[in-house]
């Protein structure tokens, strides 16, 4: 089973919903953004999500656009999220971990030489913004062939007569997106997500998770009572970003500010009581 | 049935929206059901006679088409002059002058028929990005004209070195919102607006200003553009009664150019230029020259040839002419260019600034600098072309716009 099955058995088993918090590889620097992403699953992760930083973000609002930028100012790429990751697995082989992106990096990699260097390095599920399922076919088949997730996202304009199309060859679990927008701008309220997120489980029997506008550590419990998993992204960059001191440059107390901010998201999350 | 003719280029894209590997449609899921809205529609619209008629009609009467087709006597001469008197040598050159259009350029043509359809899929809103500002200007004209709300993402950079027609969309009603991520340039407009889109899908039509995007844009803006080419055809046939032996155009995304050039692209006996902005020159990291050193990869919804590093991160374009200002190029280009039916090549900063005093002082035309690149590739060609040859070069725009610019390089103060 892998690793992302297993993790979503066992939080079933434990009747509660997922924490997925999000960070950019190699933002503010290498060091920093790889202290993050060890102390994340300490800090109540349930599955992380690594984003790649690009050039060109098209689906991302201006705290995860400046956060790519940093990354990339850092030296950021490809190789260096899965990198990040390799130094991740030697010490924790359990946290499914999720690479974020945009397609172009993914290119200039080599598709079937990235999904095995990333299989390889122990990554989990990739999920790529920009690749809708009628583009899919040349990262879903090495990406299948090494046991990836390829995991799809559902927006609220994703209407009934597309879902099953989009659904079929998605796995490990769904990302709704639950607003028409782009990153850290608005939120969805909790009437919205409660009439979206059982439409969609009519197609699937895949997880659900909801992302986009989830900032607070009450919209994460909210996520997580009608759907199996919340991530959070731009709030905790916003938290990182606070905490740099005026040349862009991580302070001592960036990575404990943002752990906590975690800490608090996973504690409501786990106190949320998910129906069966 | 749908079996598209081996013998035929202009048969492109497939019901993919590709042009060979080219094109398709790379963006976020949120966008997909409005882009395929979008093909719908236009795909009804182009089949509808009064759809077609009412187009044709603005084209007419509002554009103020057919735009003329120029001899340039005074250029054919400098041209064999330069050839050497006696040496037989130095192409006849004509202008097809799209500068001549309201709004001073091609872009109106397609801008038309996308408002059109907006208004059939009933869409009030409209965004546009733009680099010259050219398509900026076109888009606000034709929504004042139809009474819909019209926002044009512009670089900050940009918005700096086209003053006068950040003005100018602002006295037609329109927002302009001036981009500060990037270099603040058409790439990062384009990015802007997507993200627009995105978030404002209900109510909102993303008017595309060039032959680039996600399927079915590259085409449709191609379709709307071929008007251009269309016309030349006719116009050079009337004027010569003959095809011309060479077509240029400048390129940047590349409308002004797939409009001239595929209405001859199946005419094996006219040879077809592309002149791609070199800046600085091709062998510095300066330029926007992507068939020549760019790569394949996916940017803005299409799969094409791209400015990008090792790792696929883009780079910035550099041009004088913020139009061609674009680390891209249109998918069907991309295609044209591997498949060798079109031959693109390099005009840098200083070749197009030359080209534009020369048409400024020898045809009493002040030309885009955009397609300036362009008429600088025609006095190459010509003089090594003979004289009874026909040398055909898309004016797309006029310079008003650029004289600030020019007069900066100049040295000069306006």
């Amino acid at each position: 089973m892998s690793r992302i099955a297993a993790r979503f058995a066992q939080l079933r088993a434990e009747g509660r919903g997922a924490l997925m918090p999000f960070l950019e590889a190699y933002d503010p620097d290498p060091a920093t953004s790889m202290a993050l992403l060890r102390g994340l699953p300490g800090a109540g992760a349930d599955l992380i999500e690594v984003g790649v930083p690009f050039t060109d973000p098209m689906a991302d609002g201006p705290t995860v656009q400046r956060a790519g930028q940093r990354a990339l100012k850092a030296g950021g790429t490809l190789a260096g999220a899965l990198a990040m990751v390799r130094d991740f697995r030697r010490e924790d082989d359990e946290t499914p971990i999720v690479l974020m992106g945009y397609l172009n990096p993914i290119l200039a990699y080599d598709t079937e030489r990235f999904c095995r260097d990333a299989a390889a390095s122990g990554v989990d599920g990739l999920i790529v913004v920009d690749l809708p399922p009628e583009e899919a076919e040349e990262l879903a088949d090495p990406a299948r062939q090494q046991g990836l997730d390829l995991i799809r996202l559902i927006a609220p304009t994703t209407d009934e007569t597309r879902l099953p199309k989009v659904l079929a060859g998605t796995s490990g679990f769904i990302y709704y997106v639950a607003i028409a927008g782009i990153t850290g701008t608005r939120s969805a309220t909790r009437d919205a997500l409660a009439e979206a997120i059982p439409r969609v489980r009519r197609f699937t029997e895949l997880p659900i998770a909801i992302g986009f506008g989830v900032r607070t550590p009450q919209q994460a419990a909210e996520a997580v009572q009608v759907a199996d998993g919340a991530v959070v992204a731009s709030a905790l960059i916003d938290t990182l970003a606070a905490s740099l001191d005026e040349k862009g440059r991580a302070r001592p107390d960036t990575v404990r500010k943002v752990l906590d901010q975690v800490r608090d998201l996973a504690e409501a999350v786990r106190g949320a009581r998910v129906p069966a | 049935m749908n079996q598209p003719l081996p013998n035929s280029l202009r048969q492109g894209p497939d019901g993919r929206g590709r042009f060979g590997q080219f094109g398709g449609r790379y963006v976020a899921e949120t966008l997909m059901p409005v882009i395929q809205e979008v093909e719908q529609a236009y795909l009804a619209a182009r089949q509808d006679p009064a759809f077609m008629a009412e187009w044709r009609r603005l084209l007419k009467d509002y554009v103020g088409r057919p735009s003329p087709l120029w001899f340039c006597e005074r250029l054919t001469q400098h041209a064999r002059a330069e050839a050497g008197a006696g040496s037989g040598k130095g192409a006849k050159i004509y202008f097809k002058r799209e500068e001549l259009n309201h709004t001073g350029a091609h872009k109106i043509n397609a801008v038309l028929g996308q408002i059109l359809l907006a208004k059939r899929m009933g869409k009030p809103r409209i965004i546009a990005e733009t680099g010259a500002g050219q398509h900026g200007v076109a888009t606000a004209t034709a929504c004042a004209l139809f009474g819909l709300k019209c926002v044009v993402y512009m670089g900050a950079t940009d918005v700096e070195r086209q003053q006068p027609n950040v003005f100018r969309m602002k006295l037609l009603g329109a927002e302009v919102i001036p981009v500060t991520s990037g270099a603040g340039t058409l790439k990062d407009a384009m990015n802007e607006a997507m993200r627009d889109w995105v978030a404002n899908v209900a109510d909102t039509y993303y008017c595309i200003g060039t032959v680039a995007g996600p399927a079915p844009f590259p085409q449709m803006v191609r379709d709307f553009q071929c008007v251009i080419g269309e016309e030349a055809r006719s116009q050079i046939l009337a004027a010569e009664g003959r095809l011309p032996d060479a077509l240029v155009c400048a390129v940047g995304g590349g409308s002004s150019a797939m409009g001239l050039f595929h209405p001859f692209l199946d005419d094996p006996d006219v040879a077809i230029w592309g002149v791609e902005a070199a800046g600085h020159g091709m062998e510095t990291e300066q330029h926007a020259a992507s068939l020549n050193k760019g790569r394949p990869g996916v940017l803005h919804g299409n799969r094409t040839y791209l400015l990008q590093d090792p790792h696929g991160q883009i780079i910035e374009a550099h041009s004088i002419s913020a139009g061609l200002d674009y680390p891209g190029i249109g998918p069907e280009h991309a295609w044209l260019h591997e498949i060798g039916r079109v031959t693109y090549v390099g005009i840098n900063d200083q070749e197009a600034l030359d080209a534009f005093l020369l048409c400024s002082r020898l045809e009493g035309i002040i030309p885009a600098l955009e397609s300036a690149h362009g008429l600088a590739q025609v006095m190459k060609l010509a003089p090594e072309m003979p004289e009874e040859s026909i040398i055909l070069l898309n004016l797309s725009g006029r310079g008003d716009k650029d004289i600030f610019t020019v007069a900066k390089h100049l040295g000069e103060t306006l």
